[in-house]
């Protein structure tokens, strides 16, 4: 090694133990972890159980979920007090016993008023809850102070209100928080808040440039709110009781501390992804420390991390039912990135990698935190059986490909939300929700005209009048039919971030951001298989469509086969392929505010069934109203070889061109595994290693049966913390819709016996 | 050239046979079982023809799946056996090609010598034993039993590894002494790796309704698992007393 391993010497106490490095300098968590975390090669044999603390602790939490089930999906709601960081004094479970304290009012369960991503929100889900807005606030935030919604909504062109009302574009962050942005909670406790200050005012001093033009404002500007809100963050913790100015000296000051820096982001923010980043490897380094020092034992270790779990797991946002039906119960995204390996070649697998697992068991199976394991080949085999173990008895982690991501994005990098990576701290994204390319294929059959409601949404190009549907005459008039919704689309979210960042910009979050930074435009599209297969269907069967009065197809008349996505045929998975680099190839065209990078997702989150009723019979057979397939998954029943050929399906999708990631959701039941318990994991094991060998991005993996799941239904009060993963996240099954309900069990479940 | 009826296939087995495995489900079947799920394989003049070259560039793709997981091919039914010859050459091929591990899956009802090629090339042969009573053999799958226990001891002279499986039908195949006789049978058998009891199921139900025809065993419920756990004691009963009374024979025979 050519940097001589040396210990910390003065400085700071915090740091006692530690090996040294560019981290003392300046702010380089991604330093601190290659030097100073143990790689962690053997079994969970390790592991504690819950503490009668934790326990207890968790019994209060059931209880409250109850509770709140019972009240219609809202306990309690605080309308007096528009949230800040500092709005409300402590909340506690119960004081005496828990580790880690803090919730985001003065009462656990208690949500809090969030109005600047917009006060029509917090109005409507206020009164679906029984609750009211008192007139003062929304006249606040209706007359004085303008709202991010309403800034979008002043900008927005009748062009993209039209296409927004169609649901060709959907899902849009344009009354909400946009989210999907990671603080680096972890410098909190690496460097405690003073560092911090000084750094970012360090930042804004070399601002002190020749042209004080509109980038330079604005960045000076974010840098005050910055500084701003770390010395807010500073006083919530001291209101707590503790003094954060400096570095945490022990495992549970720094689980306090990066927790402290997470709560502040989610007081301020009601985003619609909230994560975490990559903690739990960084916070073995604490751990170790102390199991060193003889100050920790490993049950007060596994103690820490289940409290600090359990709060994770009680992030609660005031949304409106029609938001928590676009996304099942309501997620936070409260996503943890595990494991992976550094570029060095060592793992970033630490006991604490198992221990954050290891609380599915101590508290029970929960759809938060979004606990996502970052899978390379050369992982440790022994952390490999144990994920595996977890999701067949949990269902509740998702995987994601590091040895395709670490080339792009470095090795500390974490995901937000479901599938989008970025390097912590130096990397965020402007969260841009979905086109509907099914929609847009029949636009181009319908002359840019809209199926459902008959009105011209989209350009009055020439509609398709032949008696069936030629592949090549499709394909003409479906390219400029994208061009004109990329455009569109880009234009849309060019709107969206300008006014966030303008009337609710994320202030802790981004101090907790290096001042320079990569910002990507994350656009992307849901209905990909649908698409796919209609073309297939145009092309290798004979389509006819049926149309009404007006001359739009609402139906199609499909004679003979078709190859469809999902069964490793590359006549059809190169439609698919095709579809989404035409479509990147498209965004790619246009200027994107603050010159984001474009990228797009294949993902639906569990709107498919959302844009499904959206959207009209489609020319592969889907009938109107029907819900897409998830993500980036074939089609429900149509994936006829087996797991593995609709694996190598989605697989093709080139991540080149969907760097926001390609969600795939997998259903087994746990005998289609194999016969015994070591079997299943070892098979598991090996699918998902050639699955990610084969270059695909991401899979949800859930083990259940179906009969499991229909009697969730009917006896919801049995399962109270049954979790599934859906489309990049999990949620608690009887939370959902009963529409959403039934497409779940719908959906292929890999069952060969 | 040979083309094999198929069909359907599988591309992720994990139950017939070690590991993941490529399942390819042949047509053609001369039993009639009660209790089949996929009665819609029996038919011999349906399926879809594949040519050798066809079937192998469906398995190509996923090798390394049944690689990593020690898997391979398992050639299913229908009756694999009455299509030897094609088995024969694919699972020649996939050794040659692949080093592949090959599993026969077959209810034994053909003639060890006859189809000795194919056994050559088979790494592991799943044997479904329907019934130990011929009678109730014949009324289960409308054929006597001989030649399916006759396969059994051809194996077993040839040493040839086999797992022996067994569906356990509530009230058709769980009578105590026929249990006890299974297991007597197979005691005395060598190269048996593996005994499975397969809990019948209601699963291909669906299928009888699809072609239209009566399904027999309509109302008969899944085995409880204390019944497969009885069923299991009972064949290992069975097994040991076959084993004790070669034992026995061994010292008689050397007195």
């Amino acid at each position: 090694m050519s940097v001589i391993e040396r210990e910390v010497t003065n400085a700071q106490p915090g740091w006692r133990g530690f090996k040294g490095g560019k981290w003392e300098k300046e702010v380089n968590v991604r330093d601190f972890i290659a030097q100073n975390i143990t790689p962690y090669y053997g079994n969970e044999s390790f592991l504690q159980g819950a503490t009668q603390n934790t326990k207890d602790l968790w019994k209060i939490v059931s209880d409250l979920s109850k509770k709140e089930r019972e009240a219609g999906g809202v306990l309690d709601v605080d309308v007096n007090t528009p949230a800040t960081i500092v709005s409300h004094k402590p909340g506690y479970l119960d004081k005496e016993k828990e580790q880690i304290v803090g919730v985001q009012t003065d009462e656990p369960f208690k949500r809090s008023l969030q109005p600047f991503g917009g006060i029509r929100m917090m109005i409507d889900a206020c009164k679906a809850y029984g609750f009211e807005v008192p007139e003062q606030i929304v006249k606040m935030f209706t007359d004085i102070r303008k709202t991010h919604n309403q800034g979008v909504f002043d900008a927005y062109t009748p062009e993209m209100r039209a296409a927004r009302k169609a649901g060709i574009i959907t899902g849009l962050p344009d009354a909400y928080g946009r989210g999907r942005i990671i603080g680096d909670y972890r410098r909190v406790a690496l460097y405690g808040t003073d560092f911090l200050v000084a750094q970012k005012k360090q930042e804004q001093r070399e601002l002190e440039v020749d042209v004080i033009d509109e980038d330079v404002i604005r960045l000076r500007e974010e840098l005050s709110e910055q500084i701003r809100a770390l010395g807010e963050l500073k006083e919530m913790a001291a209101m707590h009781g503790f003094d954060i100015s400096k570095p945490a000296a022990t495992a549970k000051e720094a689980f306090q501390w990066v927790y402290f820096g997470y709560l502040a982001a989610v007081k301020e923010q009601n985003g619609a992804a909230m994560s975490l980043g990559r903690v739990s490897s960084f916070l073995d380094a604490y751990i170790e420390r102390d199991l060193a020092e003889g100050t920790l034992t490993e049950q007060e270790a596994q103690e820490l991390v289940d409290h600090f779990v359990m709060k994770l797991r009680i992030v609660k946002f005031l949304r409106t039912p029609e938001y928590n039906e676009l996304f099942s119960g309501d997620p936070t995204w409260v996503t943890e990135s595990i494991g992976g390996m550094a570029v060095d070649g060592k793992t970033r697998v630490t006991k604490n990698s198992f221990r954050f697992l290891h609380t599915l068991y101590n508290l029970g199976p929960a759809p938060e935190p979004n606990l996502t394991v970052l899978w390379s080949e050369n992982l440790p085999e022994s952390f490999k059986k144990f994920c595996s173990k977890v999701s067949i008895e949990t269902s509740a982690i998702q995987y994601e490909n590091d040895d395709l991501m670490r080339p792009i994005y470095g090795d500390d990098y974490g995901i937000a939300c479901c599938v989008s990576a970025m390097e912590i701290g130096k990397q965020m994204q402007f969260f841009g929700a979905r086109a509907n390319l099914a929609k847009v294929l029949l636009y181009a059959v319908n002359g840019g005209k809209d199926e459902k409601s008959g009105v011209q949404v989209g350009p009055e190009y020439p509609a398709i009048t032949s008696e069936v549907l030629d592949y090549n005459e499709v394909k003409k008039r479906l390219i400029p039919m994208m061009e004109w919704l990329a455009k569109l689309y880009v234009n849309a979210l060019n709107v969206i971030h300008y006014m966030h960042d303008k009337y609710s910009y994320e202030r802790i979050e981004m101090a907790l951001h290096d001042r320079d930074i990569l910002r990507t435009m994350a656009c992307g599209i849901a209905g990909l298989s649908v698409a796919t297969d209609s073309l297939s269907a145009i092309k290798y069967a004979k389509v006819k469509p049926i149309r009404n009065e007006q001359g739009i197809a609402v139906d199609f008349e499909i004679e003979g086969e078709f190859p469809c996505y999902g069964n490793n045929d590359d006549r059809v998975d190169s439609i698919a392929v095709d579809l989404v680099e035409t479509f990147m190839g498209m965004i790619r065209k246009h200027k994107t505010y603050r010159n984001a990078l474009p990228t797009q997702s294949i993902l639906t989150i569990t709107s498919n069934v959302v844009y499904g009723k959206k959207t009209g019979t489609t020319p592969d057979g889907r009938k109107a109203g029907q819900p897409f397939a998830p993500g980036a998954n074939p089609m429900h029943g149509r994936d006829k070889k087996g797991a593995l050929a609709s694996l190598s399906s989605v697989a093709k999708l080139p991540y080149e061109h969907s760097l926001d990631g390609i969600s795939n959701t997998f259903s087994i039941v746990p005998k289609a595994l194999g016969k015994e318990a070591e079997t299943r994991k070892s098979n598991l094991v090996a699918m998902m290693d050639g699955y990610f060998g084969g270059h695909a991005h991401h899979l949800n993996v859930n083990v259940f049966d179906r009969e499991q799941l229909l009697d969730a239904m009917e006896h919801p009060e049995n399962y109270p913390q049954l979790t599934i993963r859906v489309s990049g996240y999990a949620v608690n099954f009887i939370k959902l819709s009963r529409e959403q309900q039934l497409d779940v069990i719908s959906r292929t479940f890999h069952e060969s016996m | 050239m040979i083309k094999g009826h198929i069909h359907s296939l599988e591309t992720f087995g994990t139950v017939d046979g070690p590991g993941i495995r490529f399942v390819l489900f042949m047509q053609g079947c001369l039993l009639k079982c009660q209790y089949c799920h996929n009665p819609d394989t029996w038919n011999l003049e349906g399926g879809k023809d594949m040519t050798l070259e066809e079937v192998l560039s469906e398995i190509e793709p996923y090798l390394r799946y049944y690689r990593n997981s020690g898997g391979g091919l398992t050639v299913s039914g229908g009756e694999a056996t009455l299509q030897a010859q094609f088995v024969t050459e694919l699972f020649r091929e996939v050794k040659r090609r692949w080093n592949l591990h090959t599993t026969l899956d077959t209810n034994g009802y053909n003639d060890g010598d006859k189809i000795k090629d194919l056994l050559d090339v088979t790494d592991l042969v799943l044997l479904d034993l329907k019934h130990i009573d011929n009678e109730k053999h014949i009324k289960l799958t409308g054929k006597p039993n001989e030649r399916m226990l006759a396969m059994a001891r051809w194996l077993s002279d040839h040493n040839r590894p086999m797992w022996i499986r067994h569906v356990l039908v509530p009230g058709i195949n769980t009578d105590e002494e026929d249990l006890l006789r299974l297991g007597r049978f197979m005691g005395g058998l060598d190269a048996v790796e593996k005994f499975e009891i397969l809990p019948y199921h209601q699963m291909g139900v669906y299928k009888w309704e699809a072609l239209k025809w009566e399904y027999p065993l309509e109302g008969v419920p899944s085995p409880t698992s204390e019944e497969v756990d009885r069923a299991y004691r009972l064949v290992e009963q069975g097994m040991k007393e076959a084993y004790v009374d070669k034992v026995i024979s061994g010292i008689t025979s050397r007195q």
